[in-house]
């Protein structure tokens, strides 16, 4: 099952309905759920999902920073320096 | 990079012992002169190797110095592995500081080979007689310092501990290659969490730049005073290879790109590069803080040796017990 989106209904037969119409018009969907949002409880946290015990932060290839560094020269306005040769 | 299990092949015995130097029937003068033309010509001295006492006591001074920092140097981190923002960054520390213990440990082996025991050199450190390096007197105010440490005092050693991976004395030039490809990912690990926080909120980033200006003076000063590479005899006998002034310039030249990068200022006036020369210019450091600060009189020396005097006390029943000779017990 995936997120497909929201519809605002009056009860849960409508919102049914209302689901149809927005993800399933051009039968996109097979199965639909629709739960109140304040029935929903999220974790997102990679600490508890995702927990580093391939020991990647061991490893150089646990530390790929080429996007951050690109938003960080972006929000500085800095150029990138020199790569370091002889490392 | 290269393969940090790989071991430079070592003489074998039978050649080893037909080197000059190591013929007991020359004399002591004689020999002198042999030692010193084969290390100022760049060869390598190993642990059963004849070697003169001064040579051997200024290796043995170097890497009990360095042994040290390595031991010191993890309290400053310790103090937030408890509190790291996340379990991948706790983990990060965590490992780290397991590394550089582990350095220590290594580093010890090399220079107790040399002619000190181990508890001598520890005792000597707990009495204040033998040094480690000033950033690791310092204290942590926050989460930013775990970066700009794990990130800059790391890349300001590993800028001289590369040089030293071709160290006349074999033993400490083998131990560097295995410390430098560790030290690598520790730095990594610290130029991912500046960039991770300068990329973040506006408090993080004003958390690293607050940082970083508290730490600029001690990595400025971490090299060293200037000295006359002509008088200098760790270099006269290759012990290492660059003098402070070299290290530091090859420190400023890596990093100061690559922190302003991130948008960073760094506190010094005056820091600037010739374009002519390739020489950096900067603030003079203060040379008085760092003859204060390694003389163990710090802000935290003091707190950072009685942890060390605590432990090691509390520890003497293991040694005791390890060391002690349990057959005798018995009896």
């Amino acid at each position: 099952m995936r997120h497909g989106g929201s519809v605002m209904a009056p009860d849960a037969t409508l919102a049914l309905h209302y689901a149809r119409e927005m993800y399933s018009r051009r039968q996109e969907s097979v199965h639909l759920w629709v739960v109140r949002r304040s029935d929903i409880h999220d974790l997102a946290d990679l600490d508890l999902l995702q927990p580093p015990l391939d020991r990647s932060f061991k490893k150089p290839g646990g530390y790929v920073m080429r996007d951050k560094l690109a938003a960080a020269r972006e929000q500085s306005g800095e150029a990138k320096p020199k790569a370091n040769k002889g490392r | 990079m290269t393969d940090p299990l790989a071991l430079d092949p070592v003489l074998p015995a039978r050649e080893r012992s037909a080197l000059p130097f190591n013929d007991d029937a020359l004399d002591h003068d004689e020999r002198y002169r042999h030692f010193e033309d084969h290390v100022t010509a760049g060869g390598k001295v190993e642990a059963t190797d004849w070697m003169p006492d001064e040579y051997r006591i200024a290796v043995l001074r170097f890497v009990e110095m360095h042994a040290n920092s390595e031991l010191m140097g993890v309290l400053p981190e310790r103090e937030w592995i408890m509190r790291a923002p996340t379990l991948r960054r706790k983990l990060a520390l965590t490992a780290k500081v397991q590394d550089e213990v582990g350095h220590a440990q290594l580093l010890y082996r090399v220079a107790e080979d040399l002619g000190k025991p181990r508890e001598a050199m520890i005792q000597d450190l707990l009495d204040g007689k033998t040094k480690f390096h000033n950033v690791f007197h310092y204290p942590t105010k926050s989460w930013a310092d775990i970066g700009i440490i794990a990130w800059l005092v790391d890349a300001a050693a590993i800028v001289a501990q590369q040089a030293l991976r071709d160290s006349s004395y074999a033993p400490y030039a083998r131990t560097m290659k295995k410390i430098c490809w560790e030290e690598s990912v520790h730095i990594m690990h610290g130029r991912d969490v500046v960039v991770t926080m300068v990329t973040g909120t506006a408090t993080q980033r004003a958390s690293i730049q607050e940082a970083l200006d508290r730490w600029w003076g001690p990595l400025m000063q971490m090299h060293g005073p200037r000295s006359d590479r002509a008088k200098d005899r760790d270099i006269h006998w290759k012990i290492k290879a660059k003098t402070s002034e070299e290290l530091r310039q090859e420190f400023i030249g890596i990093y100061v790109p690559r922190i302003r990068e991130l948008g960073l200022t760094i506190p010094d006036a005056a820091l600037a590069l010739d374009p002519a020369t390739g020489v950096w210019a900067y603030d003079e450091p203060d040379w008085n803080e760092l003859r204060t600060v390694v003389t163990n009189h710090g802000p935290k020396s003091q707190e950072r040796l009685d942890f060390r005097r605590a432990n090691w006390d509390a520890t003497r029943w293991v040694r005791d017990a390890i060391l002690g000779n349990p057959r005798a017990a018995v009896a």
